[in-house]
């Protein structure tokens, strides 16, 4: 698709075709979207939920599949004092209609035509446009060298677990590693602390292979990681963040 | 729940789709130049915080405003003080 020239954003409504309980508080929407024009990974799609009195709430979430899949799906947080969210997370029924508008973003996408070796960093829910980027790379059967680093609170807050170690395990150069920030399972042997620079050092690339970097997450999370990089020297233009507030819901 | 002022802060990725309302294109990897410091970022890369009425857009360098939006009443408030210029493809 081209995400240039003047279009307008046109409001279009999708149909609920599956729902996908990732974690207790989290859950995919796969949906049937007539007329999609197809979209980038990272990028990310408008939800606007209109009520019985008019009254509307609009948030954004990013796109959880590829773009070589049939279906959009985006993976959405329940957050409890949300307005968005509870709705679609626990309300939300097979065969509704839920109004979106996009792609949108230009900015955090990733093409497997990129082959300078990638590393992911991911927190929370942060996790989703690096799983776009992640099922766009196995779709393309791109052998591109990746890394994953994604940090969650507990195992069982770990969003796509069955798929990353699907992923990870396949031998196409994509490793997966998962920090454990709160609790984490008797044997553990992830990280289990916040991502710090010892840990980025680990899992990065060499400088000289002029890696590029998308983190995506908590705010304090992302600018963390980005500045922990930018102070190893990796250089700024080639890191690409994302941040997620708590505005949300 | 304790919301720090942290929480509320985004990036330009955040009004992607309300630029796009506005210019009718993809805004996030537009280049713009802060009127303050001269520093040069793509829109996807700034600071943002949706806390306030409308969208407050702040530089990444040095912390100034450089756009505000406010949508309403059918109507558009765009206030671009800050941004010296704006740089996109046709």
């Amino acid at each position: 698709m081209s995400s240039r020239g003047p279009r307008l954003l046109e409001w279009q409504l999708g149909t609920v075709a599956e729902l996908v309980q990732e974690t207790p508080r989290v859950a995919s929407l796969v949906l049937d979207v007539p007329d999609w024009q197809g979209h980038l990974a990272g990028q990310h799609v408008d939800v606007r939920l209109t009520a019985d009195d008019g009254y509307q709430a609009q948030r954004s979430y990013s796109i959880a599949s590829a773009p070589e899949d049939p279906r959009l799906a985006i993976t959405v947080e329940r957050l409890d004092d949300g307005e968005v969210s509870p709705y679609l997370v626990g309300e939300v029924r097979k065969g509704d209609k839920v109004e979106l508008r996009g792609p949108i973003g230009g900015y955090f996408v990733w093409r497997a035509t990129d082959d300078r070796p990638l590393l992911l960093v991911a927190g929370g829910s942060g996790i989703v446009p690096l799983m776009a980027m992640l099922r766009h790379r196995a779709a393309a059967h791109s052998a591109t060298p990746t890394r994953l680093l994604y940090s969650s609170r507990s195992l069982d807050d770990v969003i796509y677990r069955a798929e990353l170690e699907r992923l990870g395990s396949a031998g196409d150069g994509l490793a997966v590693s998962h920090t454990l920030t709160r609790n984490q399972p008797p044997g553990w042997t992830g990280y289990a602390r916040r991502i710090d620079r010892a840990m980025l050092a680990e899992v990065t690339w060499p400088k000289e292979q002029m890696p590029i970097t998308y983190i995506c997450g908590p705010t304090p999370m992302v600018e963390g990681a980005a500045s922990l990089l930018v102070d190893m020297a990796y250089y700024p233009a080639t890191i690409k963040t994302e941040r997620f507030g708590a505005t949300g819901g | 729940m304790t919301v720090q002022q942290s929480d509320l802060k985004l990036d330009g990725n955040a009004i992607g789709g309300l630029l796009r309302e506005i210019f009718a294109m993809e805004m996030t990897t537009a280049v713009g130049t802060c009127a303050s410091c001269g520093a040069v970022r793509m829109v996807g890369e700034v600071v943002v915080y949706l806390n306030a009425p409308g969208a407050v857009v702040r530089c990444p360098s040095c912390d100034a405003v450089l756009m505000r939006i406010v949508h309403g009443r059918g109507k558009y408030w765009l206030d671009l003080t800050g941004v010296r210029c704006l740089e996109f493809s046709a």
